[in-house]
């Protein structure tokens, strides 16, 4: 008993009604623990002696509350690295702090046939090893769902994103160069400022550039070669096409000079190029890294199962693409349904919010179609699958996903749109100074061949190549502070592009839960509600519940699904259902108590704290815009009225949705879709720019560009307004190196630079461009 | 000018080896959880496997 008084003195911020495992308020009654879960959890990690993990944890209320273990064996995706030692990689959900890795690590490996057991907090990855059968791999699930992790497999393709072998390619190259640049640059500066040095130390020192050089250059350039081979090989000309030019070519009329005793080498210009291509390739890696890897994990949740009825009756649990048309499947309660089906008989009260955006669940009657995603709100039932997961709405969905991202994936970025005019008209200028020297010049060929090799460096793209990727490391990371995860590499470029914006109302603009409004019940009769309501998993019997959290809970409750809840006598539900003569009207609830009026609760879906502002902040930003909601009229309007948007359109199916997206698209406007649904995915899909608020569907998160991780909708409008200002500066960084060249190159082309003034300007250009790059980061909208 | 002949090998090998160091690291995967890493320092030893 003495643990409680050390946790909460611990954590004064954790009051004494909060629960003991996963901090969320407790209900009068309950003594230390929220639930039967929490309480076994709490046993389960002091009986491991790891109960200072309380002390160090600082994830969110109610995150840990113990979760049900995955439905299908985890025994075939065990791989067996030697005989008689299983290995198996999961992705851990619920994983929020150092504390819980370390948690996770302690627990597993109390286990005695456990060999090792590994958390990466960056990937969410546990990676566990042990002696034995492979089925105990379902025994290690069980006990971290009982400590409220919730486990799935990492797909081959996942793990393949995951393991990252290009990027640790591209640190070594650049650890690589960055040590042949430095090394060949303490060689060079003798050189440079050395003038009174002899011919035989000069020569010396030249050789052992040389030497330093060649491997550096053979190794580190790699990353280049390879793409530039392979994309001339199809006749295009990219970046890396100038970037392996440039470098090989320098290195070769180095080594020819090295040979001649001539008195310039540039091999210092050579290295020093590929350290900083490399380092703006490193940045631009990480970028996208992080983009797929978000990707990947949203797929890893979405592989499901469904409980199948065997001819003989028996119930199995199978993978969602085993089942096949014809199958009956149970549905248990608050289970999410992943395929189409049709119901077989009876009623089953249906949340289908995250498929069609209306804001309350209602009956579906038997014979009815049962669209994939929705939620069972009401009993367990029996449904006959209607389509097999290759071929339903889920699977039409992201094929549709799929063809609106093809689309979008066409708009070129400023980097590559500057590439190709650049590198054509370098490589012009290079051809034109050597022929200019050797023909008309009346020099040798080897002369005017360095002269042009200069010209070479001098244009090799340096300043760009750093220029756009350091500008979105840096905004990205301000991004990330405030809440908003890219999804795609080129988001910010689109977001800063867009000019109206689309908003979904369920679950963005408002905050997706029904809340209680102000009405003429007595405060006794909303606790008694609430005592009843707790039992229930009804949006609004939720909300009930929220309002009055702590009263006493009623025993007994009994429910009706679609129709409301009885214990004993009282009834709260639907009007028809506590006898009351009124017409249903929407989001209301009635108690009826013997000998007692009847009551009525009305809810309504609020707006988001900060809706408001938000919209005020994107006017501010000289952006159109709009509601754009599949739920019905009435509450469309209210919600526009409330917030002053005039334009507005309720009962939109998703791709009528769509549909509007690309119509205000093709008059023109480049629009920023905002909206958390699955039907709002393919909307997002085709929109110039996309987001999802925290707490939108899975669907909706894996297709939108931004992510938010806090609540409310300030953060979109920061983006924007980084993602603004750090297009601004990407600008400015392409100006400012192509400015730098045409002084540079005029230069080169006169024959009047020395590797002295290739290294100034080259590490000139780059730290302007870092330098202006850091300023992205400042936000300059505060709500 | 002697001095270089010991200086300019001293400072390649110094160099090679933080190179051989940082190439150590990354085939050891120590940059692939920088979060976890930061996190993992403040761990206590592991308590007894085997109980009291």
């Amino acid at each position: 008993m003495s643990r409680i008084g050390t946790i909460a003195a611990a954590a004064p911020d954790v009051s004494l009604v909060a629960c003991a495992h996963c901090v969320a308020p407790l209900a009068p009654g309950q003594d230390r623990f929220c639930c039967a879960g929490c309480e076994g959890a709490h046993d389960l990690v002091a009986g491991l002696g790891l109960d200072l993990y309380y002390r160090r944890r600082e994830g969110a209320a109610g995150a840990l509350r113990p979760v049900d273990p995955p439905a299908l064996s985890l025994a075939a995706r065990c791989e067996q690295p030697r005989a008689g030692e299983q290995r198996i990689d999961l992705i851990l959900g619920g994983l929020s702090c150092g504390a819980c890795v370390w948690l996770v690590e302690q627990a597993l490996g109390a286990e005695s046939d456990v060999i090792a057991a590994r958390v990466s907090l960056t990937a969410r990855r546990l990676t566990l090893r042990w002696r034995g059968a492979a089925e105990r791999a379902d025994d290690f699930a069980r006990l971290l769902a009982r400590l409220g992790f919730r486990v799935a497999p990492w797909s081959p393709a996942c793990l393949r994103v995951a393991e990252d072998a290009e990027g640790r390619r591209l640190l070594i190259a650049l650890g690589i160069a960055t040590f042949g640049s430095m090394n060949v640059m303490l060689v060079s500066v003798a050189v440079w400022f050395g003038t009174d040095m002899g011919e035989a130390t000069r020569s010396l020192m030249h050789w052992l550039a040389m030497l330093i050089a060649l491997p550096v250059v053979a190794v580190a350039g790699m990353p280049f070669y390879r793409p530039a081979f392979a994309a001339l090989r199809h006749g295009r000309m990219t970046m890396d096409l100038a970037v392996s030019l440039g470098v090989l070519a320098a290195t070769a009329m180095s080594v020819s000079e090295v040979l001649r005793n001539g008195p310039f080498t540039w091999f210092d210009g050579a290295t020093a190029l590929l350290a900083l291509l490399l380092g703006g390739r490193v940045l631009n890696h990480a970028g996208r890294r992080r983009a797929m890897q978000a990707g990947a994990e949203l797929l890893a949740w979405q592989q499901g199962s469904v409980s199948r009825i065997t001819p003989d009756g028996a119930v199995e649990t199978i993978p969602l693409e085993a089942a096949q048309i014809g199958d009956r499947v149970l549905v248990a309660s608050g289970e999410r349904l992943g395929l189409d089906t049709v119901l077989e008989s009876g009623t089953a009260l249906l949340d289908t919010s995250a498929v069609t955006g209306e804001s309350l669940p209602r009956n579906f009657l038997a014979g009815e179609a049962i669209p994939a995603g929705a939620l069972n709100m009401g009993a367990p039932f029996v449904a006959k699958v209607s389509a097999c997961l290759a071929d339903g709405s889920l699977a039409q969905m992201t094929r549709l996903l799929e063809q609106a991202e093809h689309a979008k994936s066409r708009i070129t970025g400023l980097a590559d749109r500057a590439a190709r005019v650049y590198v054509p008209v370098a490589h012009g200028l290079a051809l034109a100074t050597f022929l200019g020297w050797w023909i008309w010049g009346g020099e040798g060929w080897q002369p005017a061949l360095v002269y042009a090799v200069a010209v070479l460096i001098i244009t090799c793209p340096c300043g760009l190549a750093i220029a756009v990727p350091a500008v979105q490391v840096v905004a990205a990371g301000a991004l990330f502070r405030r809440g908003v995860l890219l999804g795609r590499p080129d988001a910010l470029e689109r977001l800063a592009g867009v000019d109206h914006v689309v908003l979904d109302k369920t679950g963005t603009l408002t905050e997706g839960q029904a809340r209680l409004l102000p009405g003429a019940w007595s405060e006794a009769a909303l606790r008694q509600a609430a005592g009843i309501a707790a039992a229930s998993r009804h949006p609004l019997a939720r909300a009930l519940h929220r309002a009055r959290p702590d009263a006493p809970l009623a025993s007994g409750v009994r429910e009706v699904p679609g129709e409301g809840l009885a214990c004993g006598d009282m009834r709260l539900g639907r009007a028809s259902f506590a006898g009351v003569a009124a017409p249903d009207a929407g989001m209301a609830l009635w108690l009826s108590t013997p000998g007692a009026a009847p009551v009525e609760f009305r809810f309504a879906d609020g707006l988001r704290e900060d809706a408001a502002a938000a919209l005020d902040g994107l006017r501010k930003l000289r952006l159109g815009t709009e509601i754009l909601s599949g739920d019905a009229e009435p509450a469309v309007s209210t919600a526009a009225r409330t917030l002053g948007i005039a334009q507005w359109r309720a009962a939109a199916d998703p791709v009528a949705k769509a549909d509007h997206v690309r119509a205000l698209q093709n008059a023109g406007r480049r629009v920023l879709m905002i909206g958390d649904g699955a039907n709002d995915a393919l909307a997002l899909a085709t929109a110039h720019a996309s987001a999802c608020p925290a707490g939108g569907t899975h669907l909706a998160r894996s297709t939108a560009d931004l992510v938010l991780r806090a609540e409310g909708l300030a953060p979109v409008v920061q983006a924007i307004a980084i993602a603004r200002r750090a297009q601004r500066i990407a600008r400015q960084n392409v100006g400012a190196s192509l400015a730098y060249n045409a002084i540079a190159v005029p230069m080169a082309m006169a024959g009047a630079v020395t590797p002295l003034v290739a290294a100034a300007v080259m590490a000139s250009s780059s730290l302007i461009v870092i330098l202006n790059a850091l300023r992205a980061g400042r936000a300059s909208w505060t709500p | 000018m002697d001095a270089l002949i010991v200086l300019i090998p001293l400072a390649l090998a110094l160099g090679l080896l933080g190179l051989a160091g940082f190439i150590w690291t990354m085939r050891h995967r120590q940059y692939d959880d920088l979060e976890g890493a930061a996190a993992r320092i403040l761990f206590d030893d592991p308590p007894d496997r085997k109980g009291p």
